[in-house]
């Protein structure tokens, strides 16, 4: 028992060493990539994060529609509904704009980045890049990476934005809060600080969600069920992964 | 040439570096490989064409950018350059045609052209295949063949052919090397390893059952595992 959970955790910190080790790595091609192959990484930001826009649309205006609903609900009996505005902008900036955002990306844009590149191990097409001294990392990896470390703080920054929207479509025009109460309380409250939480959140989840997505891809085992599983490790380590984080930079931040 | 799962591909492997051996040295051309690092490895391999089993195709770019791809990345030529290139390497296989087409559209058989085409299109020194007749309709197959030997002998390249077709290698091959058991078992021009006594050389050139090589993977006795009750 002892002995199975000393070798779990070693195997845990060797993992978290060897993704480390390959984050370097990506770091260290990242210059080039954005100097010689910039169209690829456009093109990734097109992949990733262009069409995960509706998914976060439609998402972010029924999560801001349901914050509005319960904050009226509650703050309407000590007779605040007015802070309503305030209240539903604090949390969808600061935590569930950057967290929600992470998880649909993790679902929607990296189970595509690990499939497809642990399919392209898979079939060969990595080895043969590298037999054609292509870099995969250089060629395939490092602009999908990149790809969704972009577009992650701009799907977050949407996903706050379209939820204020669905909390003001519930609040004001459902429930008659005051438009003017909702949004200039709105204003006064939240200060740079609150959004730079937000903002540092989204950045740092980007990163931690890409650099999962693709790790998963190149380290697939390359058979039907590898690339199928690491598509699945994808989403469930980066969930994990993004709410222990959202808890420390949160405490961190506090 | 040599049965299957005898380390041919894995000799392939070695060879161009896609693993790194445990023990000994290999040479190509004069060079140490496993001392190399990565630039110099690079280097090296665009001296390297290499056929892969499937193909290898990139599947998300059409045919043309396929066998444009090394160019593209190692060359500043102009598109114009690039388009004559791609287009007469796609002709020697036959699919100028279907220059335009995706890879999933093609049949194995075509990919492998493809890719032959591609392999080809940096002018290597050391043309590397890994089974590449596996596959073929019987045309193709002979056209393949033929160029295999042609380029060789045009081009001045060399070339190394992982095949178990002993009639095709009989056909290409200047010197062949008969491979069991991760050693080399035999070697020669085809013509004398066919006329060799060797039971293991006899077995494989002449594709029998019975011999030093067994047919049958390591299985419990037929008999027992039919008739006895079912284990665990």
């Amino acid at each position: 028992m002892l002995r199975d959970l000393y070798n779990t955790f070693i195997e845990f910190l060797r993992t978290f060493g060897a993704m480390n080790l390959f984050f370097l790595q990506l770091l260290r091609h990242t210059p080039a990539t954005f100097g010689k192959r910039f169209r690829l990484v456009v093109w990734q930001v097109h992949n990733a994060g262009a069409l995960s826009i509706v998914i976060i649309m439609v998402s972010s205006l029924f999560v801001g529609g349901v914050l509005g609903l319960q904050a009226y609900a509650n703050l309407e009996r000590f007779n605040a509904e007015d802070t309503v505005g305030i209240f539903v902008a604090f949390a969808l900036v600061k935590e569930i704009g950057p967290v929600i955002t992470a998880l649909l990306f993790a679902g929607r844009a990296g189970t595509t980045l690990a499939s497809e590149i642990g399919l392209m191990k898979a079939t060969d097409q990595l080895a043969a890049m590298e037999m054609m001294a292509v870099n995969p990392i250089r060629r395939v990896v490092v602009p999908r990476f990149l790809g969704g470390v972009i577009s992650m703080p701009i799907l977050a920054a949407i996903f706050s934005m379209v939820g204020l929207l669905g909390a003001h479509l519930v609040a004001v025009e459902l429930l008659s809060v005051d438009v003017g109460a909702f949004w200039q309380q709105m204003q006064q409250t939240l200060e740079q600080a609150d959004v730079n939480e937000g903002i540092i959140k989204s950045v740092v989840f980007g990163v931690v969600a890409s650099l999962i997505a693709v790790w998963e891809g190149y380290n697939a085992i390359p058979t039907a069920e590898g690339v199928g599983r690491a598509t699945t490790r994808t989403v469930v380590v980066t969930a994990i992964s993004v709410l222990i984080l959202d808890f420390m930079i949160t405490a961190l931040v506090l | 040439m040599g049965p299957s799962g005898t380390g041919k591909t894995t000799l392939l492997q070695l060879i161009t570096r896609q693993l790194v051996p445990d023990r000994g040295r290999i040479i190509v051309d004069g060079i140490d490989i496993a001392t190399l690092n990565q630039k110099d490895l690079y280097k090296l391999r665009r001296r390297f064409g290499m056929l892969f089993q499937n193909g290898a195709l990139l599947t998300d770019m059409s045919v043309f950018e396929n066998v444009a791809f090394p160019l593209r990345e190692h060359t500043r030529l102009t598109n114009r350059l690039i388009r004559h290139v791609v287009l007469t390497k796609l002709h020697a296989v036959g699919l100028r045609g279907a220059a335009d087409m995706m890879p999933r559209q093609l049949s194995g058989g075509m990919a492998r052209r493809v890719a032959l085409a591609r392999a080809m299109v940096m002018d290597p020194d050391i043309l590397i295949y890994d089974e590449p007749f596996v596959g073929l309709d019987p045309i193709s197959m002979g056209v393949i063949v033929r160029l295999v030997r042609r380029m060789n002998d045009t081009l001045g390249l060399s070339s190394i052919l992982v095949s178990h077709d002993v009639k095709e290698i009989g056909e290409v091959a200047d010197c062949s090397y008969l491979i069991s058991d991760g050693k080399v078992a035999a070697s020669g021009s085809p013509d004398e390893l066919r006329k060799q006594s060797s039971e293991l050389v006899r077995q494989f050139m002449h594709g029998m059952a019975d011999g030093p090589v067994a047919f049958h993977y390591e299985a419990p006795d037929y008999e027992e595992q039919l008739l006895g009750r079912e284990e665990k």
